[in-house]
């Protein structure tokens, strides 16, 4: 088991008080990149995004049994194409901290996600799929 | 990326996360996320080849319709769902110090990676008794392919989480190491995004 | 990260144990880490970039010796109408091993080598991010290629070799027309051989990221660091799209999947898309590191900054970007229909400008310089010839009725050889030159270079000119005779006689890698000194070879060509004039204190558990399952060796000591974890 130092005594009390955490380098203009836990959001708001995604899934749950409201099978997909890429950002921003953390992070993953997008929804195109 | 000169220039903090590296990010994270994106594409492939290749079957075959039990998926959905809420109190648990939270909410996450298997064994087995093998038809093929590179992705996360667990409990998981959890979370919460995309596309939508 | 926090903030307490806690590390006793550089054991446990660039180049050099033989048998049997000198089913083997050899196993671990021995001293860094990955790269990619090439000797000769060709199309690589177990060498080979690039690929770009020296941003890099960035990216999302598609084919062909089965109501052009989605890609990938070669080699023999820098850069990225909206003008005869023919017409018209910019560059590069053909250089302007025609034959297949013509003839097959052999292999020899003297410590004879680039100059065109011409005839590729009454008869006479030169060049290179290394052996060990060509970027800034800690100080970089205007500067009157003498500017490898990563043994045990496992999946699942233990055991012993030799013990993964040399090692289980992700991937 490691010994506490006094250099991670000083950060970790600091830890549980999102308020007093700035550290003194915030001028820097990506003061997240330093991958600090002192960007992280607290428990509560995890679930609260929790409780979004729990109610969004049951939501979407719903649309599959009670299709005869005479919605058309566009209007469902449409729906649940905005339902599941809400639920999709609020774990990436939320619980992958994509929110809080360093901008690269966010750019490297949004390029392959665009580019897996664009390449097989031309490859289907090209098929005359839809 | 131009700002990465800028976090280089500025004098090092006394925060205990500082990274010595030209973004001030830790190596083994950007590397996480880098291949996160590149899973992206194989995601992005498989579920292509699902949706192009599901409804090429004969009108008497084995189809989505014939097989797919949504009350069952719609629960098990839901714990992998949870097992994220677990992982980020386990990463918020070690970020506090707290090593015994940690270890129990990473458990706690395994533990819904497990039943979330289990049931995916249990609705693989179901579907074959139904008539669906993964040689039956384009359909079963393909959705068995999807789902299984998806449940290997988490059996490999359980995998990693016991790890982690032992890790913690042989005292080789402390404070310091906060971020190797962070990172084991990021793959596990990809994990958990890639089944929101399949279970909205190859489950909900209208067959 | 932590524990070193110390250091990080005092730097000069630097030989002290760092100031943050010690972390507990309790290897299981077996795991302790191999010691010492000298002998083979050296060699199979290091984790030096170095080294491994070396055996990488090594490997590549063996591949291109069977890739070219092969070549070499392609064009014995098409010498004279009706040639029976191997028969038709082997000719297919033979074709389709001589381009997987050659894309597979040759270019593409070359430009790794190129990548692994000089990015990170191009960007001023003591290692790659992730030194123990790296070595894995290296070890799962001859996994991948002596199970691929293993295909031709098991069974018998030529038996069970994959016969599909390189892009080997559905349904003929299905099981009903490809019987044998060749195809399946060819999906799980491939498989291996892509693990290993996109451990590479992730390993590679968090170098450059995040291992840069002092002062070092982006666009301060060398254009050769600029292009293997990008030839990374490319490689990080085009080889899962190419994962997916040979998964398909694994499951179809050993487990009866209905993928590329149309008896079930499959569509095999699936195949095309998702080959071409990887394969356009690919072909930047090939050729962008010898792009970046060519960028390094015509400045320092023009005597001139490169001619627009930034423009170089963005036309790499351009490419990067485009080749992913181009894959299907391979496709244009499939029947992907009107629109689709025509959108893909214009962004492959398109992408040739960023192309003809790099060509631009190179020539406004060369114009008013005080140009020295020495090999490197007459490689590098061999590049931007034939590349220019390979270029332009590309353009004429990008309108869709001419290529409908041209489709699977041999104008197809000249216009991809002068790009790959012309463009890629060209600008490869090249850097062999340039950077012998770095990697060995002496120079290759100039007389026997210059000499051998002639005649492999000579060769190639009398090989692949006539080429054009047979495939305007209507020469159909891949076809193991013709008939004389065909008219084909005299160029292909041409062509074969211009392999068999072609094949002399290459003799007279390794005869002249040999004789030099007599020579300068004989000399008693001459030192060449770090800069031999008066070259421009940081890998010249230290000895010759290069010493195991690369840098002995870290480098503060002001601006770009650094090491060049570190030895030169301007007078009043503009004039350059020499500032320093290399022997002031340049290091002399003299500081032996930089921390090093210690050698493993786990990368090459998990490489023999991934061949275990491929060999298994093809022949018997019980061995596949003896691979899976080995490499889960040596995952495991990955993340329980100890993260340094004894004596720095304590020193995490960031055990960056010295405060001088960029001296991250990786050492700490994360990175083998991330791996076991990406293992599993492939």
């Amino acid at each position: 088991m490691a010994t506490v130092t006094h250099e991670s005594s000083d950060t970790a009390p600091a830890a549980g008080e999102p308020a007093s955490e700035t550290p003194p380098a915030a001028h820097t203009p990506d003061e997240h990149a330093s991958g600090g836990d002192h960007a992280h959001p607290s428990d509560w708001l995890y679930v609260k995004v929790a409780i979004a995604l729990a109610l969004l899934t049951a939501f979407e749950v719903f649309t599959y049994f009670e299709t005869v409201h005479g919605w058309g099978d566009t209007a469902i997909i449409v729906m649940l194409v905005a339902m599941m890429l809400l639920k999709f950002f609020l774990v990436v921003a939320f619980f992958m901290h994509l929110k809080f953390d360093a901008p690269i992070f966010w750019r490297l993953f949004v390029f392959g996600l665009i580019l897996a997008m664009a390449v097989y929804m031309v490859m289907l195109t090209a098929f005359r799929y839809w | 990326m131009a700002d990465t000169m800028a976090a280089e220039a500025t004098t090092h903090s006394p925060h205990a996360e500082e990274h010595h590296t030209s973004t001030g990010i830790s190596n083994e994270k950007l590397a996480m996320w880098v291949f996160l994106g590149s899973e992206c594409l194989l995601f992005g492939g498989l579920l292509s080849v699902y949706m192009f290749n599901k409804g090429r079957i004969g009108p008497t075959d084995v189809g989505p319709n014939d097989v797919f039990d949504i009350p069952f998926t719609s629960v098990s959905s839901f714990v992998l769902l949870m097992s994220s809420l677990t992982m980020v109190f386990a990463v918020s648990a070690i970020a506090r110090g707290n090593l015994r939270g940690n270890r129990i909410w990473l458990a706690a996450t395994a533990a819904l990676g497990a039943i979330f298997v289990a049931g995916q064994v249990y609705e693989f087995t179901a579907f074959y008794s139904e008539g669906l093998g993964f040689t039956t038809n384009l359909f079963g093929s393909a959705f068995y392919s999807l789902t299984g590179f998806h449940g290997a992705h988490v059996t490999i996360g359980i995998i990693m989480l016991m790890t982690l667990f032992v890790m913690s409990l042989r005292g080789n998981l402390p404070q310091q190491r906060a971020e190797t959890v962070e990172i084991i979370g990021l793959y596990w919460h990809f994990v958990d995004i890639v089944w929101i995309v399949i279970f909205t596309i190859v489950y909900l939508f209208p067959q | 990260m932590t524990v070193t926090d110390g250091a990080i903030t005092a730097p000069e307490e630097t030989l002290a144990l760092p100031a943050g806690p010690v972390i507990a590390n309790r290897p299981l006793g077996v795991f302790t880490r191999p010691q010492g550089n000298e002998g083979w054991k050296s060699w199979l446990f290091t984790v030096d970039h170095k080294r491994i660039g070396v055996m990488y180049g090594a490997a590549a050099m063996f591949f291109f010796l069977v890739g070219g033989a092969e070549a070499l048998f392609i064009r014995l049997q098409l010498a004279t109408p009706d040639g029976s000198v191997i028969g038709a089913g082997t000719y297919n083997g033979v074709f389709t091993m001589h381009g997987v050899t050659m894309i597979f196993l040759v270019a593409m671990p070359m430009a790794a080598a190129f990548a692994n021995y000089l990015l990170p001293l191009q960007i001023g860094a003591r290692d790659v991010a992730f030194p123990r990955l790296n070595a894995f790269s290296f070890w799962c990619f001859l996994a991948g290629g002596l199970l691929l090439t293993s295909s031709m000797l098991i069974g018998g000769w030529f038996q069970n070799v994959p016969d599909g060709g390189w892009f080997n199309y559905a349904p003929n690589s299905g099981v009903l027309f490809s019987p044998h177990k060749g195809i399946d060498f060819y999906a799980v080979g491939l498989q291996i051989t892509g693990i290993a690039s996109l451990v590479s690929s992730i390993n590679l770009i968090v170098t450059v990221l995040n291992m840069r020296t002092k002062g070092m941003s982006l666009f301060r890099m060398p254009v050769l660091t600029w292009m293997l960035l990008i030839t990374q990216f490319l490689l990080l999302f085009a080889i899962p799209v190419i994962t997916v598609a040979l998964f398909l084919l694994m499951f179809d062909r050993l487990w009866d999947a209905n993928f590329f089965n149309v008896a079930a109501g499959a569509d095999p052009l699936l195949w095309q898309h998702l080959f071409w989605i990887f394969g356009h890609p690919e072909v930047y990938i090939l050729v962008l590191p010898a792009f970046g070669i060519v960028s390094e080699i015509i400045p320092t023999f023009s005597r001139k900054p490169l001619f627009g820098y930034h423009f170089m850069v963005a036309s790499g990225i351009a490419i990067g970007f485009m080749g992913w909206g181009v894959w299907a003008h391979h496709m244009f005869t499939s029947g992907i229909g009107p629109l689709a023919v025509a959108a893909f017409s214009v962004s492959t018209m398109f992408i040739a400008v960023p192309t003809g910019v790099k060509i631009l560059n190179w020539l406004g590069t060369m114009y008013g310089g005080r140009l020295r053909f020495t090999t490197p250089m007459l490689y590098a302007v061999g590049v931007v010839s034939m590349f220019t025609i390979g270029g332009l034959s590309g353009v004429t297949h990008s309108i869709a009725p001419s290529d409908t013509q041209q489709t699977d003839t041999y104008y197809i097959v000249a216009h991809f050889h002068y790009v790959i052999f012309g463009g890629i292999i060209l600008g490869l020899f090249g850097g062999l030159h340039f950077w012998w003297p770095k990697i060995f410590g002496y120079m290759l004879d100039e007389g026997w270079g210059k000499a051998a680039f002639w005649v492999i100059l000579i060769g190639f065109n009398f090989t692949f000119g006539p080429m054009h011409i047979l495939g305007l005839q209507g020469m159909s590729r891949r076809i193991a005779t013709y008939r004389a009454d065909e008219g084909f008869a005299f160029w292909n006479m041409v062509a074969t006689i211009g392999a068999f030169v072609i094949a002399i060049g290459v003799a007279m290179l390794l005869w002249n890698i040999y004789k030099s290394t007599r020579d300068w052996r004989r000399a008693g060990r001459p030192d060449v000194g770090p800069d031999p060509w008066d070259a421009r970027a940081l890998e010249w800034m230290t000895a010759s070879p290069t010493p195991e800690h690369n840098f002995d100080s870290e480098i503060e970089v002001e601006g770009l060509d650094e090491f060049w205007h570190r030895k030169y500067g301007k007078d009043e009157t503009g004039r350059v004039v020499r500032a320093a003498p290399t022997s002031e500017v340049a290091h002399d490898g003299s500081n032996t204190k930089v921390h090093l990563p210690s050698p493993s043994y786990w990368p090459i045990v998990l490489g023999g558990g991934i061949l275990l496992v491929g060999y298994g999946l093809i022949y018997n699942l019980w061995l596949a399952a003896a691979g899976v233990v080995l490499l889960v055991a040596s995952i495991y012993g990955w993340i329980l060796e100890p993260p340094d030799d004894p004596e720095a013990a304590g020193h995490d993964e960031d055990g960056h000591d010295d405060g001088d040399g960029h001296g991250d090692a990786d050492s700490n289980g994360d990175s083998a974890e991330a791996e076991e992700e990406a293992a599993t991937v492939g």
